[in-house]
């Protein structure tokens, strides 16, 4: 059974209609990329899912049942956890105090949940102290990972966290992304970068102007001619 | 010598006062990045409010924790009702609309209670005791220990609890915190309660020197602007830091430099603000974020 499904979802930002009818379907346990041009989309299909931008029609299901009056708080209380671009990191609080607040929908903070995470990221242990502004971009991201992780999610989206790091870095997130899908975590992934996110998903969607225009195994897509051309370059 | 020690006392007493109303309003500027110039109007309401129960017969105490618990309640209400339909508009905005707020609630006060000044027996007394030539009372110590243990108390709220944590966050980046699951709004109006909450206690510590009437915190919410600005316009502990080191230097200047004597009292503060945010704007114990780009 699907985790997520959008039926024919459309967003606008006042005037500007930002998606045209959106169908797409996530499985419990799946990993999915969804790529497109700037400005197909993609990244709008997050927010709506997460509750950021208000859908002007369309029907999101989350877990089998009907989401109605979406907030980014009730979305997060059912466990989805939305890493947005540029890593939305708590610049001015500590890591650890970052990592807590992953925590707010569980009920408690347990300790076992921050080892765990920090056993995924030891450089976050090392600079649990630090003021998460000071970190480096592949660190900040990092400390957004591990924040959602905090949240023990069902559902993880994360928007272009490729964006801005270098590939070394970019490989790392990756290898930590498949890692949490392998423990459970099904994932959705916006990414300018077709190339590794089509290499880590398992299913990909391709946008155009808002609409689903090509979806499937994320091998199939990879030898697809028109994807290869607009978005792997070869 | 004595005389100094003397000034230095009587200035971290009104100093406690001014601090503990600039707590108030720190604490909801770091929030919302509103300034709140309703502040000290409330305050006053809120003294009213504990001068009312006690002429019921109540005992101090009971009527200072009913003051607590309904100007919480209050600053929450208001920010649901008058704040929250204008939160997203311009800062500008929410600032004029406390202005007015601050006329609203001085009028308020003046058509419930009268302009005349009231008695307000606090619970400490105000009759001076002599130590080595030094005048002072329990009230002026009372007033220092309970800003000082206003600010630990929100400290320890801010830095302990997940609560703290949750309203931190919804201050620093509230797209983010809705995000982590953080109910933004609720944070806000908690802000705006416990500011309210801190008011009371400075208007109420504020009363039985001053003399309770609609105007009583005018002039405390121009020092407690001051005295925040020195500290930091985010900072807690700046906050009441400030009101103390500004209370004391405000007494010394009017002691000893004599042009300025009491006249200038006021000028003196407005010379402090002026001359912070030309030196540190960021206030004495103000942190400037740092950030990695």
């Amino acid at each position: 059974m699907s985790l997520l499904e959008l039926r024919d979802v459309e967003a606008r930002y006042g005037e500007l209609r930002a998606l045209h009818g959106v169908t797409l379907a996530v499985a419990e346990g799946d990993f999915v990329a969804i790529l497109g041009a700037n400005g197909a989309g993609k990244t709008t299909t997050l927010r709506a899912i997460s509750g950021t931008v208000k859908t002007t029609s369309g029907e999101i299901f989350f877990d089998g049942q009907k989401v109605f009056r979406r907030t980014p708080e009730s979305m997060a209380r059912r466990g989805v956890a939305h890493v947005p671009e540029g890593r939305g990191t708590f610049t001015t609080l500590s890591v650890l105090d970052n990592l807590r607040l992953g925590a707010w929908v569980q009920r408690g903070f347990s300790t076992r949940d921050l080892a765990h995470v920090f056993e995924f990221f030891p450089r976050l242990y090392e600079r649990r102290d630090q003021q998460a502004g000071t970190l480096s971009g592949g660190e900040q991201q990092m400390l957004a990972l591990a924040r959602a992780m905090m949240a023990k999610p069902r559902l993880l989206l994360l928007d272009e966290p490729s964006l801005g790091l270098a590939p070394r870095v970019v490989r790392e997130i990756f290898t930590t992304l498949a890692r949490m899908n392998e423990t459970g975590t099904t994932i959705v992934v916006v990414e300018q970068n077709a190339m590794i996110a089509l290499a880590a998903a398992r299913h990909a969607y391709v946008l155009e102007t808002g609409r689903v225009v090509l979806g499937g195994d994320a091998a199939d897509l990879q030898r697809n001619e028109s994807v290869r051309r607009s978005y792997l370059g070869y | 010598m004595t005389n100094l020690l003397q000034q230095i006392v009587s200035g971290l007493a009104s100093g406690g006062i001014y601090g503990s109303l600039a707590l108030a309003i720190v604490l909801i500027h770091r929030s919302t990045g509103v300034v709140n110039f309703a502040q000290g109007e409330l305050a006053t309401l809120s003294a009213f409010i504990c001068w009312t129960l006690m002429d019921h017969g109540w005992a101090f105490w009971p009527a200072f924790g009913a003051t607590l618990a309904l100007s919480f309640l209050g600053g929450v209400a208001l920010q649901q009702t008058v704040i929250r339909p204008i939160q997203s508009g311009p800062l500008l905005g929410i600032v004029i609309l406390t202005i007015g707020l601050l006329i609203a609630v001085n009028g308020l006060d003046t058509w419930i209670w009268g302009g005349a000044a009231k008695q307000f027996k606090g619970p400490f007394s105000t009759s001076p005791i002599n130590v080595g030539g030094v005048a002072f009372s329990k009230q002026d110590i009372g007033v220092i220990v309970v800003s000082i243990l206003a600010v630990v108390l929100i400290g320890l709220l801010f830095a302990k609890t997940k609560l703290g944590l949750g309203l931190r966050a919804a201050a620093i980046n509230p797209v983010e915190a809705r995000l982590a699951g953080v109910r933004v709004g609720v944070m806000l109006a908690l802000g705006w309660g416990l500011a309210a909450a801190l008011g009371a206690v400075a208007g109420v510590l504020a009363a039985p020197s001053l003399f309770l009437e609609p105007n009583m915190m005018q002039t405390v919410l121009l020092y407690a602007f001051a005295a925040a600005v020195l500290g930091g316009m985010d900072s807690p502990v700046g906050a009441v830091v400030g009101g103390l080191v500004l209370g004391v230097l405000l007494n010394l200047v009017g002691t000893y430099v004599h042009w300025v004597g009491g006249e200038l009292r006021l000028a003196t503060a407005l010379a402090v603000i002026l001359g912070v945010l030309l030196v540190r704007p960021a206030g004495l114990f103000g942190r400037t974020a740092v950030r990695r780009v």
